[in-house]
């Protein structure tokens, strides 16, 4: 693939290229200043934040800050709640992709009565939010005895129409020649789904994977619905736990470097799958 | 290697009759090309035997045995598809291993065939590639390749080479050939060029909407074509068929002289058509001619000459001579004569008389 400095654009020398990069440059600074500063506020002891005016430079609290964060915390240790997150996240993210495969490949492969039916049924609930439908399932949820545990927090989620309809939209790219050259090869149709059509969706999983996984961190509602045992709380939601009611005073560094720390694990799954995830998105390697 | 044969085979998809029942028996080792334009249902006779579609009735049988409702890996047949098929994840060498994979051939047998294929077809060098990274020939090749190595009893090609540029279609329409022949394989190949059926074929089956108009050797379906649409399709450029009140000039004459007693029989009735290959054409004087055109453009080819002229009635026609003959110029008022035996006549039903 040719890189986009070797074909014009960024190519050309001269004022244009230098204002270009420093408008760039300014518009970085502006959306990460409130990242620097709550990493400078993790740094900080509790004195130095509330007193004005805010510092700007990290302090020397960095190793106290994080540990106390990580091992004690508010209510629950953080790593508690990074743990939390990750098995949540991890297990949307998986069980949306793993349920959209097969759903998409029976959808687009097979031809079953209902089938169309079936797939605007699928896309139908992409247009309803989880908020519109999340009395009654926590009713269920409840009636199952599924609170306070990970199979509460991550099977209403595991289910994802969007997911669902991009690999059908993927699959339906896929020539029939393909499928039609599998079978007179003698492959079944699980043995097709597994040796073809999983290893060529690989870089649409992989894009996949990250959004349903950042999707899946960022869940807030929902674990704040059936979480009420602070050992359950996942990070997102235990932050704002973190905040103090009534008139105790809010622990500023210690929340900061749990949101600091609640940024790491996406960032990583974003940072690592970055090549994977451009070529989902870009190219359908036919 | 094994006989095939189709038995009043039919297909309709829903009320859509495709195909109105075919008849033939292939020998063992025989090539068979199935030629006709887009939509005669060549692909879909192909798929049937395939067994990618099912037979709506009429039998397939392979070495004897009905396989109608076999699914396609236990019909011991192998397909060469028009793009390949190819599959994009998997080196060349998977790709062809992939079926001996799933019948759980032992992996030492499994290398030994591809090998052996990869020798036969030129590809050692590229085992290791993938399908991405080789020219159209190649992956041409590899599809073949992934044939071979079952050891099919039937052949099927699917228009395997129309996604190739000319020159190498030339040079794979050649290697198929041998191939087939050095195999002993029965073959079955599909495509709408003419020339591919003439050269490969041992017998084929120019199929019209459904039907097969024609079975034959290329060569007997080049000299007596059964129908108007075989002889338009076969030879190119393609057959000049016209009416009897076209033959203007010596008219008597050329009725008395280059008919049979039944064609004149017939040609007495309307609607019947006088069908003459331009290569059979030969520009004359008038006092002699059957056909006087005025010539609308002449096409200089080097070796040949193609004359384009419309006659009095206004039907199109073509010539074509040898090309160190004198070129007419547009304009030109021409006459012309076919050659002993070459002219057809077709009945109103674009039957052969």
């Amino acid at each position: 693939m040719p890189r986009a400095n070797e074909s014009g654009m960024v190519r050309k020398r001269g004022v244009g290229y230098w204002l270009t990069h420093l408008g760039l440059i300014i518009g970085v600074l502006f959306i990460f200043f409130p990242i620097w500063l709550a990493f400078v506020a993790s740094t900080v002891s509790q004195q130095e934040i509330v007193r004005p005016p805010m510092p700007l430079w990290p302090g020397d609290q960095f190793i106290e800050n994080y540990t106390a964060a990580l091992f004690s915390g508010v209510n629950v240790p953080v790593a508690k709640m990074l743990l939390n997150s990750l098995i949540m996240a991890l297990g949307i993210a998986l069980g949306k992709i793993v349920i959209s495969l097969l759903s998409a490949f029976a959808i687009v492969y097979f031809n079953f009565p209902g089938r169309r039916f079936f797939f605007w049924m699928i896309f139908l609930t992409l247009m309803l939010p989880v908020e519109v439908r999340i009395v009654p399932t926590f009713q269920v949820i409840a009636n199952f005895g599924m609170l306070n545990s990970y199979s509460g927090l991550i099977f209403p989620l595991i289910a994802s129409a969007t997911a669902t309809f991009l690999f059908r939209q993927y699959f339906m790219t896929v020539p029939d020649e393909l499928a039609e050259a599998a079978r007179v090869d003698g492959a079944r149709p699980m043995q097709f789904f597994w040796h073809i059509l999983l290893p060529m969706s690989r870089t649409n999983i992989a894009a996949l994977f990250v959004i349903l996984f950042i999707y899946g961190w960022n869940q807030y509602l929902w674990p704040l619905l059936i979480t009420t045992d602070p050992e359950m709380n996942t990070i997102v939601m235990g932050i704002r736990q973190m905040f103090p009611s009534g008139d105790d005073v809010a622990d500023w560094p210690v929340i900061m470097a749990t949101s600091i720390l609640a940024m790491i694990p996406p960032i990583i799954v974003v940072i690592s799958m970055q090549k994977l995830f451009i070529r989902g998105l870009v190219d359908s390697e036919k | 290697m094994a006989t095939l044969k189709l038995d009043g085979l039919k297909k309709s998809f829903g009320d859509t009759k495709v195909i109105h029942g075919i008849d033939i028996d292939i020998a063992e080792g025989e090539f068979i090309v199935i030629v006709g334009p887009s939509g005669c249902g060549k692909s879909t006779l192909l798929r049937m035997v395939a067994g990618l579609e099912t037979v709506t009735s009429g039998e397939i049988q392979i070495n004897g045995v009905r396989v109608n409702d076999l699914e396609p890996m236990d019909r011991n047949i192998a397909m060469v598809f028009q793009n390949y098929a190819l599959y994009p994840h998997m080196n060349v060498f998977d790709n062809m291993a992939y079926g001996l994979k799933i019948a759980k051939t032992p992996k030492p047998e499994i290398a030994e065939r591809v090998q052996t294929a990869a020798k036969l077809l030129q590809l050692e060098d590229f085992l290791q590639r993938r399908p991405r990274e080789l020219s159209g020939g190649q992956r041409q090749r590899v599809a073949m390749g992934r044939a071979i190595v079952r050891r099919p009893a039937v052949f099927l090609f699917d228009e395997p080479l129309s996604n190739l540029d000319a020159k190498l279609r030339v040079q794979m329409r050649l290697e198929i050939r041998e191939l087939q022949r050095s195999l002993g394989v029965t073959a079955l190949y599909v495509t709408h060029d003419q020339v591919e059926a003439m050269t490969l074929a041992d017998r084929m089956i120019v199929m019209n909407d459904g039907v097969a108009d024609q079975i034959g050797a290329p060569l007997d379906v080049y000299k007596n074509p059964a129908t108007t649409f075989v002889a338009g399709f076969i030879g190119s450029p393609a057959t000049n068929f016209f009416g009897t009140d076209e033959v203007t000039v010596n008219r008597n004459k050329a009725l008395m002289s280059a008919f049979s007693d039944a064609e004149r029989a017939v040609l007495e009735k309307p609607a019947t058509m006088i069908g003459v290959r331009p290569e059979h054409l030969q520009v004359c004087e008038p006092h002699d001619a059957y056909l006087t055109l005025s010539v609308n453009y002449s096409e200089a080819l080097g070796a040949e000459t193609l004359i384009h002229g419309k006659l009095p009635m206004g039907t199109a026609i073509t010539i074509r001579q040898n090309g160190h003959l004198p070129l007419p110029e547009g304009g030109q008022e021409l006459g012309a004569v076919w050659s002993e035996n070459s002219v057809m006549v077709f009945d109103q039903n674009g039957k052969r008389v």
